[in-house]
C-alpha cells in the first residue's frame, strides 16, 4: 500500500501540503480523499501547497486541474500555492496552462485570496 | 542522434515495473543531473521529461528499463537517458508526437511535451518494443 498525503481541516479550509515525491497512485488517492473531505466537512476552500514539489508533470498537473473543477462543483474554491519558478517554467513549456486553477505565490497569500473569494460570495 | 562519448564508464540503470519505479528512475536522473552541474531549470525540465517518458513506458510498454549517463560534446556536458520497453510499439509515431493526442487517460502531452523539454529526442518503435533517447545539455 502506498502512503497517503494528509488532508488537514482548519476552520472552513482544507490544507494539503505535499511533502513527498508523488507516485501516481498517491495522486489518485489524494484526489479521492479531497473530494470526500470537502463533502464530509463542508469546507469552503482548499489550499494545496506544492512548494516542496521538485517537478509537476502532466499527471500531477491534471490532478490539480481536475481537483479545482471537482471542488468547485462541490462548493469549494481551490488555490494552489508555492509553485517553484523552475516548475512553472517547465509546466508552461510542457504545454500545461492549468486553466481554471487559481494560484498564489505562498500559503499566506493563498489564504488571503480564499477569504476574499468567500467574502465576495457572501 | 550523435554518438556522444560517455564521460564515465558508469551507466545508471533502473528497471521500471510499477509507478514507484518511475519515482526511483526520475530521482536517479535528478542525482546525475545535479552531479553534472545542470542548472536548476535544466534539471527540472529533464526530470519532468523523464517522468513523462517513464510513465509512458510503464502504461503503454508494460514497463522496461531506464538507463542514464553523463555525456560530453566539445566543452559541454549533459545527460543522456534511454527508455526501453518490449511493448507492442507505437503504430503511428507522428501521431503520437502530436500535442493533445492521447491513447489513454492522459492529457496527450507525454511524448510531445517531453520532446519540448529536452535538447535532443529520438524515438524508435516496432513490434519488438519502443526506445526513446533524450539528451539535455548543460551550458
Amino acid at each position: 500500500m502506498t502512503d497517503r498525503v494528509p488532508v488537514l481541516k482548519i476552520g472552513e479550509i482544507l490544507l494539503v501540503s505535499i511533502q513527498v515525491d508523488l507516485e501516481d497512485q498517491m495522486v489518485l488517492d489524494l484526489q479521492e480523499d479531497l473530494s470526500n473531505q470537502i463533502v464530509a466537512t463542508g469546507a469552503k476552500g482548499v489550499v494545496i501547497d506544492i512548494s516542496a514539489l521538485e517537478i509537476v508533470d502532466s499527471f500531477v498537473g491534471r490532478m490539480l486541474a481536475t481537483n479545482a473543477s471537482i471542488s468547485r462543483v462541490l462548493g469549494a474554491e481551490t488555490i494552489v500555492v508555492g509553485m517553484r519558478p523552475a516548475v512553472a517554467m517547465t509546466l508552461v513549456e510542457l504545454g500545461l496552462s492549468l486553466k481554471g486553477v487559481r494560484t498564489a505565490l505562498n500559503l499566506e497569500r493563498g489564504l488571503k485570496l480564499l477569504r476574499r473569494l468567500s467574502a465576495s460570495r457572501g | 542522434m550523435n554518438d556522444y562519448g560517455a564521460v564515465s564508464a558508469s551507466v545508471e540503470t533502473v528497471p521500471v515495473a510499477n509507478s514507484s519505479d518511475v519515482v526511483t528512475a526520475r530521482q536517479m536522473v535528478r542525482t546525475l543531473a545535479q552531479r553534472t552541474g545542470l542548472s536548476l531549470v535544466h534539471q527540472t525540465k529533464l526530470v519532468t521529461a523523464a517522468s513523462e517518458l517513464g510513465r509512458n513506458m510503464l502504461i503503454h510498454g508494460g514497463g522496461g528499463v531506464v538507463r542514464a549517463t553523463t555525456v560530453a560534446d566539445g566543452g559541454r556536458s549533459g545527460i543522456f537517458v534511454e527508455f526501453q520497453d518490449q511493448g507492442p510499439g507505437i503504430p503511428d509515431i507522428e501521431l503520437a508526437l502530436t500535442d493533445g493526442w492521447t491513447s489513454g487517460n492522459g492529457m496527450g502531452l507525454g511524448l510531445s511535451g517531453a520532446k519540448r523539454l529536452v535538447d535532443e529526442f529520438e524515438i524508435e518503435s516496432g513490434s519488438g518494443g519502443t526506445t526513446v533517447r533524450i539528451v539535455k545539455w548543460g551550458r
